[in-house]
């Protein structure tokens, strides 16, 4: 009988031991979540796209009350709404971000450019981009396999004619597709500015004339035309400044190529020149 | 001296954990996709495998054994471990939270992971003293490392590979994982070798 009662007494005792220790540790150890990050948690959309450039949606919850100097403004998924919750919870005054949307910055479509190469590895760009920097006649443009696509959680980013294109309607801004694309054709623009440079080709002007239709080839007209300097020109590529362009369009009717082009028709379908109307 | 270092490679190459023993698959197919994770997973194994043996080795060879309860052994170490890590996690959070972050993720996974019991179990099957023990636990525990950081590289290749569609994901990961594990097959003996 002993030699029943004894190991059944030693595991009831090693169990209540292990239980009371872990009981007494929960309480002592307990670490105070500040009641304020629940909240705010309950306020962000859960997406974890990392959009506000912390690791989740938990990681932002726990940053904005721990550091009050943050902007409550970075969720671009929750926008304004999200933004003015998070502020009302943390005291602070809110002030709404202008709302982005990612934009490819290559216009190179099937009639625009062709490809150099017969590839038939891997159909992912990352892959593609490793051999010779892509299939492409221009070294800088969008492969078109859509890396961007893959990572796209909220169906905003399509291959029209062989380019990504951004859909805004759909686009949340959250930056997964900037973070996949190989060749960083892909950024953040306000929503407020229209008028963008679709070209990222830094090879010199003739390189990119012959590689692509509608590239930029570096000739400046748009820098001198800009009436508020919003354009410069570096590495042989044209760029907008979004908080000084007023959208006055005086480039895009400059541009020899029509690498500047409107937003607003850039369906992917519609050639560069086009966008002059 | 000698026999320490035997033990200490033996448990990073002949004994491999999860290659050659096949303890611990769970967590090697599922923490390998990233080098950083598969680091900080390993890790947090050989901590806890040490810090089970330095708990469970007392409690056989003075508690179990001596009363002839050694039948106990599978039992009374579950629970041990697994409260052990508990508190552990517990205690990092609060005193520790850097550790916590890089650790703490990892900790729930391998409270009753077969490695960490296996390492426990089978210290006392060598007959190994304290010191040896604990000897093994590490050795264990940096093989378990050396398997995931081979692993997570191999991983990293086949992410790229344009595999037929049936293999893709978790059948290609099954055979790298037996080709891995074959070669380490090669290392059978050559501990002995190296140290006699």
């Amino acid at each position: 009988m002993e030699a029943l009662i004894f190991p059944v007494l030693l595991v009831a005792v090693v169990s209540i031991l292990a239980g009371l220790i872990l009981a007494f540790a929960a309480k002592f150890f307990a670490v105070e979540v500040d009641e304020r990050v629940t909240q705010i948690r309950e306020c962000l959309p859960g997406a974890n796209c990392g959009g506000c450039g912390f690791a989740g949606c938990d990681d932002y919850a726990a940053s904005l009350v721990a550091n009050p100097e943050l902007a409550t403004n970075l969720c671009t998924v929750g926008g304004p709404a999200v933004a003015q919750k998070i502020s009302e919870i943390l005291g602070v005054s809110f002030e709404a971000a202008t709302p982005k949307h990612a934009l490819v910055h290559c216009n190179g479509t099937c009639q625009n450019t062709k490809y150099a190469i017969d590839y038939e590895g891997p159909q992912t760009c990352a892959a593609c981009n490793t051999l010779f920097g892509g299939r492409g006649t221009c070294n800088y443009g969008c492969i078109g396999f859509g890396d961007c696509v893959a990572a796209c959680n909220y169906d905003a980013i399509h291959l029209i004619d062989g380019v990504a294109v951004v859909d805004p309607e759909n686009c949340v801004a959250c930056g997964a597709c900037v973070r996949a694309c190989p060749k960083g054709l892909i950024d953040l623009i306000p929503e407020t500015s229209k008028i963008y440079v679709s070209c990222s080709s830094k090879a010199k002007g003739a390189v990119t004339r012959q590689a692509c239709a509608v590239g930029c080839i570096a000739c400046r007209k748009c820098e001198k035309s800009c009436p508020s300097g919003a354009i410069t020109v570096n590495d042989n590529v044209a760029s907008i400044d979004p908080e000084k362009c007023t959208n006055c369009g005086l480039c895009m009717s400059q541009c020899p190529t029509g690498a500047i082009r409107n937003v607003m028709y850039c369906g992917g379908i519609v050639p560069g020149s086009a966008a002059h109307d | 001296m000698t026999d320490m270092l035997i033990i200490l490679f033996t448990g990073i190459l002949v004994n491999n954990y999860p290659l050659v023993q096949f303890l611990g698959i769970c967590p090697f197919l599922g923490v390998s996709k990233k080098l950083d994770s598969a680091v900080g997973m390993s890790i947090a194994v050989t901590f806890v495998m040490m810090m089970a043996t330095a708990v469970t080795w007392p409690i056989y060879s003075f508690l179990l054994e001596p009363r002839g309860l050694a039948y106990l052994q599978t039992l009374v170490f579950i629970l041990v471990i697994a409260a052990l890590v508990q508190l552990v996690e517990t205690f990092l959070k609060k005193y520790v939270p850097s550790l916590y972050s890089a650790l703490g993720v990892y900790l729930p996974l391998i409270t009753t992971n077969c490695a960490v019991l296996g390492v426990t179990v089978l210290n006392i099957d060598e007959g190994y003293n304290f010191l040896q023990s604990m000897v093994n636990a590490f050795g264990c525990g940096m093989g378990y490392l050396l398997a995931m950081v081979l692993f997570a590289g191999v991983r990293s290749r086949l992410e790229n590979i344009d595999a037929p569609e049936h293999f893709k994901g978790l059948p290609l990961t099954l055979i790298a994982a037996s080709i891995l594990s074959a070669s380490f097959v090669g290392f059978t003996g050559v501990v002995d070798g190296l140290f006699m």
